[in-house]
């Protein structure tokens, strides 16, 4: 840069006059119209009632319904994310039995719809009056032997108190995710190369290790995006619980305080923001979650790395060894 | 092939690996047509070939990541994948499996190093995981056989963030790190840059040095002559030629090799 050989003066840096972009202040202009509408709309039209609003987003009951809901929406993932890397795990073993009982699985929820699961789940009270444990087809086998009345039952519990409203509503909403993260899950671990899995091996690693250390986290890079997906859909979901039925939920709530007050519309309006705000913080998890198992891959996780080691170099010399 | 079951004479005690009429198909392409090869403990045997030779092939049968179609293969006296009971062969479980391959460590062509683990994760993972040390002999050794490949700065650093000639030294360390008798080498340096071979060598050159028994597939005739106690070339599937590095590099005796060596030389 600084001498150059040939002996010649450093040319002038370029001034050039940059290309101009009269579109982008068209749009700019057009768009700055409708949010001056909208905003108009949203301060004059009274139907929109925002003191009203306001006053009842708030009350015990509104808030009882939004802790039904994000519990709902923690559960039913808990069981969604833990049943689904189980069956995708089945569906990707050697084991003929588990692939077709996961396929078996995957395909009758994904082709019933949620609304539909959750209103039969919320019916199934209907074939059992108790739930028992126990031997299984017990009176069949005692008659064989001809003893009538012959119970092997361990322990038991009525259907009804069980199967309230919400664990139906949860199982529903739990099961069906299942479905949907199984395979999301296994595109995931198939994502991974194929090396991956034969140097682990070739260490002596059993499949489960492989699966636990090597594998699955770096699948979980190509899981969260798409879990995240899910997490958001499923919190819209929960709605549907309304047909269990559960009251104890977000929108049944602010409905029943539309119905009562004879004002629908703003309990409307404070759902769209109450769920607005909702997917807003999931986001914020998603992406300290994607940061997390982004580590060692990628431009951005690998320019992190680099500063950490470098700050841990200057500062102590085993302090890039700590885990 | 069955009549080796007749005869289970157990290999002398200084043979680290004996593999007797070794044949494997991928579908209708039968690429291992009847391998025979001794490796006596401390040697260093290179195996040599053009590519689709079934050279890797046959080196990823010695630790059971290919299954064989008929042959036998010991390491270090015991039949890889297969137990031996009144004349009847019994597949190893997966578990069996897998601790046979503890002995065996093996150094692949793209380092297969784990992404989402440091360095050091790297080396100790294995040791950690499968019990073979606590954590702090483990991270101990693994710094100790770091620092041995020239990496002793590199601990905390992520795979990614090495060249490939480092990657692969990490990739030597961390098969090291099992204290496998034998090392399996499937050309560790062919998916370097030219000016990174070197190191990767002369890690492989003091591994050497220090006795381990290794086989190397490569196509570094170099490596082979200087360190190779013993050189097997294969064409085809069989077996042409095999002998001295020296005798056999520069003065081939059959034609293959000779055309071969033409090429590569």
């Amino acid at each position: 840069m600084s001498a150059d050989t040939s002996g010649r003066a450093r040319p002038e840096p370029i001034k050039a006059v940059p290309v101009r972009h009269p579109g982008r202040w068209v749009g700019v202009a057009v768009i700055a119209v409708l949010v001056a509408m909208f905003v108009h709309m949203l301060v004059t039209n009274s139907a929109f009632q925002w003191s009203f609003m306001v006053d009842e987003m708030f009350r015990p009951p509104i808030i009882e319904g939004l802790r039904g809901t994000i519990l709902l929406l923690i559960t039913s993932m808990v069981i969604g994310i833990g049943l689904g890397i189980v069956i995708a795990i089945m569906r990707l073993s050697p084991n003929p039995v588990l692939r077709g009982v996961a396929w078996v699985y995957t395909w009758f929820f994904r082709a019933v719809p949620r609304l539909v699961l959750a209103i039969l789940f919320g019916n199934l009270g209907i074939l059992w009056s108790r739930l028992e444990f126990g031997l299984p087809f017990d009176r069949q086998i005692g008659a064989l032997f001809g003893l009538h009345d012959f119970e092997a039952r361990l322990f038991g519990f009525s259907a009804v108190d069980i199967l309230t409203g919400f664990v139906a509503g949860m199982l529903a909403l739990g099961l069906s995710e299942a479905a949907y993260m199984a395979e999301i899950v296994r595109a995931g671990i198939q994502s991974v190369d194929e090396g991956q899995t034969e140097a682990a091996q070739a260490l002596g690693m059993s499949r489960a290790q492989i699966l636990r250390r090597i594998v699955l986290p770096q699948a979980m890079r190509v899981i969260i995006p798409p879990t995240g997906n899910e997490t958001i859909a499923m919190l819209k979901d929960t709605s549907l619980v309304a047909f269990v039925p559960v009251s104890m939920e977000l929108f049944f709530q602010l409905k029943a305080v539309g119905s009562r007050t004879f004002q629908p519309f703003p309990m409307y309006v404070a759902a769209t923001l109450w769920y607005l705000l909702l997917t807003s913080v999931l986001l914020v998890g998603q992406y300290y979650l994607e940061r997390h198992y982004s580590k060692g891959f990628g431009r951005s996780g690998r320019a992190r790395q680099r500063l950490r080691n470098l700050t841990a170099e200057s500062g102590s010399t085993t302090s890039g060894t700590a885990q | 092939m069955t009549d080796m079951t007749a005869s289970p004479q157990t290999p002398a005690a200084e043979l680290m690996v004996r593999a007797e009429q070794v044949h494997k198909s991928f579908g209708p392409l039968e690429v291992l047509k009847g391998i025979d090869l001794e490796v006596r403990s401390g040697e260093v045997c290179c195996l040599l070939g053009p590519s689709g030779s079934g050279k890797s092939t046959f080196l990823r049968c010695i630790n059971h990541l290919e299954k064989i179609d008929a042959g036998r293969i010991w390491v270090d006296g015991d039949l890889i994948g297969y137990r031996e009971r009144g004349g009847k062969l019994y597949e190893m479980r997966d578990r069996d499996v897998a601790a046979q391959r503890r002995a065996i460590g093996m150094v692949f062509q793209r380092f297969n190093l784990f992404p989402h683990m440091t360095v050091l994760q790297n080396v100790m993972e294995a040791p950690v995981l499968l019990r073979q040390a606590k954590k702090t002999e483990a991270r101990e050794h693994a710094a100790q056989l770091l620092d041995r490949v020239g990496l002793g700065d590199k601990l905390g650093a992520y795979p990614g963030q090495l060249s490939g000639g480092q990657q692969q030294r990490v990739a030597i360390a961390r098969a090291l790190a099992m204290r496998p008798k034998l090392m399996l080498f499937d050309e560790p340096t062919s998916a370097l840059d030219p000016e990174l071979v070197g190191e990767v060598l002369d890690t492989m050159k003091d591994l050497a040095r220090d006795g381990m028994t290794m086989i190397v597939v490569t196509h570094e005739i170099g490596f082979a002559r200087e360190v190779g106690d013993h050189l097997v070339f294969m064409d085809g599937g069989v077996v042409v030629e095999q002998g001295d590095p020296r005798e056999v590099i520069s003065a081939p005796k059959h034609e293959r090799t000779k055309a071969f060596l033409a090429k590569v030389l």
